[in-house]
């Protein structure tokens, strides 16, 4: 018992970046690895953040662990800076990174962590994209085992995960993976790219930007380095495709309901009137093509 | 029409916690609130769970975390478990002996007489579990009474302050196994991830910081079949051990202070001894921190079952390694059981993208041309 207990100042106080220098300087270790292997999965010892495993902890490791005072940040949740988790990662970062500039313009941060997409805009080599990812092995399709994983890797064995493409193909004359779809990076490693839809993959491909992953839970870290290769799982005869957004009735590709985009991942809701709208899931890339035809955006 | 994707994150957030705050304290001017002394003395076994979950020894930070967070296990060690994230590790303590641990209970079920003595000590498990209704109403004058009461009856000569384990005492006999040596270095789970296979002291740290009611599915599944460890408590203890550290100058070990832990010592069948030897009885080992019995014994039993399985390859779940150490953190577990509530809007997308693909293909109507092609090689994207 502890009678009016009282924090000493030191029991009550936070260090630059929440976690303290130890392991900070212990992920910085796994990401340069990580680059110099491009694909391959570095385990880490992943700390526990204040908030929940699968919430991005991973990710909010790595940015935490590269970010400094002169960085500027821009956080996305299914392309949106506002959604509530973004904001949330984003309120944690400002208040444990006193000096750090916050943005929602993708061209102006140096650093972008998000959940389940990769910015519409072509990032540059002077930013880093920090990808969250709930399962980082794309193997663990066909086997539970991570010691059995890690061999199969080794070994560059990714043939029961063909099969199940092929199997796919026999059973529903479609490959079925529709996000997270596995990707060879560099001729080797196959990674998890994260929930990313189909729609991103290409996007990895010889990307100027550093792309950083980041699995808390599972304890991993991996890389695409700059103008790495980064090619889909596919057949020669079946090649990858991405999502389809042209009407089935017309053949046209839909356009973004606000902006009029043709050539951005749209999602797909009902109105009040029960009618389908589609609309760019980038809402800083809607936003700026909105600007650019002399309309403001609306307010939400 | 507006931009309907999601907006309005940071209001809605604002919004909830004022309505957590405002659950909490909804009793008003009738409410007390609650102090730390209260949760940590009253509430002694849940601080416990949070100590031994969160795995830091800090009781009123423990206290803190439970009145947080509303009394929700899981979250209040997690609490604790970010705040350990921020506290770099300053040093390793020695193996430390439990023998010298002040002991409050301490029973065994496998041998009626054992050196030391059998303390039963503070336990439900022979009281009726019936409503006390006299506690629905009490009174500080109560708890006053009761304490001088129980005082004055305790005997005047002290406890011995050193209780051999007993499992030592048959270890001397050769019924049990030696005792793994003390001069390896532990694994440690905090500044190392779990690469398989793993060693033992790996498991054993893990297993120290479980999510209580996962550690027992898995022992229980062991016990009622899925695995035959049939195990014996030899030594189930409960008492502060004092920490011992080398002093920074001198080297010699000092007593920094003590933790209330729970020690738990299973027997179980035997085998045959090493290189043809006689056959000797198994062990398994559980301990944490706080007063947590059942946490203990079904860390004893999964102990012993993944030394078997570490050694043999698993034919139970609870032997394999892997499904038990990956699966019985409470932090990683209720964090990726909470983020299904987080929006999947794009991921879901693109799952319809392919059920309505599947279809088309299924119903006959043809689509070889829908989709956009993809060429992996090329200039920089």
């Amino acid at each position: 018992m502890n009678p009016g207990y009282k924090l000493s100042p030191v029991e009550a106080s936070y260090s630059f970046a929440f976690l303290d220098e130890y392991a900070k300087r212990e992920i910085r270790r796994a990401i340069l690895k990580a680059i110099s292997l491009p694909g391959y999965q570095v385990p880490y010892a992943s700390r526990e953040m204040p908030m929940g495993r699968g919430f991005g902890t991973g990710g909010l490791q790595v940015t935490l662990s590269i970010i400094g005072p002169d960085d500027t940040l821009k956080v996305i949740d299914q392309g949106s800076d506002d959604s509530v988790n973004a904001v949330n990662l984003r309120r944690f970062v400002e208040m444990t990174c006193p000096g750090i500039s916050t943005t929602s313009n993708t061209s102006e941060a140096t650093i972008i962590q998000s959940r389940h997409r990769i910015p519409e805009l072509p990032l540059s080599e002077d930013q880093v994209l920090v990808l969250q990812v709930p399962y980082p092995d794309p193997l663990v399709l066909i086997e539970p085992s991570e010691a059995r994983r890690k061999t199969m890797h080794g070994e560059k064995d990714y043939s029961r995960l063909l099969t199940r493409l092929y199997e796919d193909l026999i059973r529903f004359g479609e490959i079925t993976i529709s996000h997270r779809y596995p990707t060879r990076i560099n001729g080797h490693y196959v990674l998890d790219p994260s929930p990313i839809p189909r729609y991103d993959i290409p996007k990895l491909n010889r990307s100027r930007a550093l792309i950083l992953f980041g699995a808390g839970r599972e304890k991993k870290v991996y890389a695409v380095p700059p103008f790495t290769s980064a090619e889909p799982l596919a057949f020669e005869d079946v090649p990858f495709r991405t999502e389809d957004f042209r009407d089935p009735k017309t053949g046209e590709r839909r356009p973004c309901s606000r902006c009029r985009s043709t050539d951005s991942f749209l999602d797909e809701f009902l109105d009040t009137k029960g009618e389908k709208i589609y609309q760019c899931s980038d809402s800083d890339y809607c936003n700026h093509r909105l600007f650019r035809k002399g309309s403001r955006p609306e307010k939400p | 029409m507006g931009y309907v994707a999601i907006k309005g994150g940071g209001r809605a957030i604002k919004g909830a916690t004022a309505v957590l705050e405002m659950l909490r304290t909804s009793e008003g001017d009738r409410g007390t609130p609650l102090s730390l002394d209260v949760i940590e003395t009253q509430l002694r076994l849940l601080t416990s769970r949070v100590l031994s979950e969160g795995g830091l020894y800090h009781p009123p930070l423990a206290a803190l975390a439970i009145k947080q967070m509303q009394g929700d296990t899981l979250e209040a060690a997690f609490t604790l478990r970010a705040y350990r994230s921020t506290r770099p590790r300053l040093l390793e303590t020695p193996v430390q002996d439990t023998s010298g641990m002040r002991i409050i209970r301490r029973i065994s079920s496998a041998f009626k007489e054992i050196p030391g003595g059998q303390i039963l000590g503070p336990t439900f498990d022979y009281t009726l579990r019936l409503m006390r209704f006299d506690l629905v109403d009490e009174d500080p004058k109560t708890f006053r009474s009761f304490v001088r009461r129980f005082l004055k009856d305790v005997p005047e000569d002290r406890l011995p302050t050193n209780f051999p384990r007993v499992v030592d005492t048959f270890r001397a006999e050769g019924l049990l196994p030696p005792a793994s040596p003390r001069d390896i270095t532990p694994f440690d789970i905090t500044r190392e991830p779990l690469v398989f296979p793993v060693p033992r002291s790996a498991a054993l740290s893990t297993m120290a910081r479980a999510e209580t009611g996962s550690l027992l599915a898995l022992a229980y599944s062991n016990m009622r079949g899925f695995g035959d460890i049939h195990p014996t408590v030899a030594e189930l203890r409960v008492g502060y051990l004092p920490v011992l550290l080398p002093h920074p100058a001198t080297g010699e070990t000092m007593e920094m202070g003590e933790v209330l832990m729970t020690e738990c010592e299973v027997i179980a069948m035997y085998e045959e001894g090493e290189d043809g030897g006689s056959p000797v009885f198994t062990m398994g080992y559980g301990a944490c921190f706080g007063h947590n019995e059942v946490k203990a014994i079904s860390m004893a039993i999964l102990d012993r079952a993944l030394q078997k399985g570490m050694r043999d390859g698993p034919s139970n779940p609870s032997e394999d390694p892997e499904f038990v150490l990956l699966h019985i953190d409470g932090v990683d577990s209720m964090g990726f059981a909470s983020h299904y509530k987080m929006p999947h809007y794009v991921t879901f997308q693109s799952d319809m993208d392919r059920l309505r693909s599947t279809r088309r293909k299924a119903e006959g109507t043809g689509q070889d041309k829908t989709g956009k092609g993809y060429d992996p090689g090329g200039d920089p994207a």
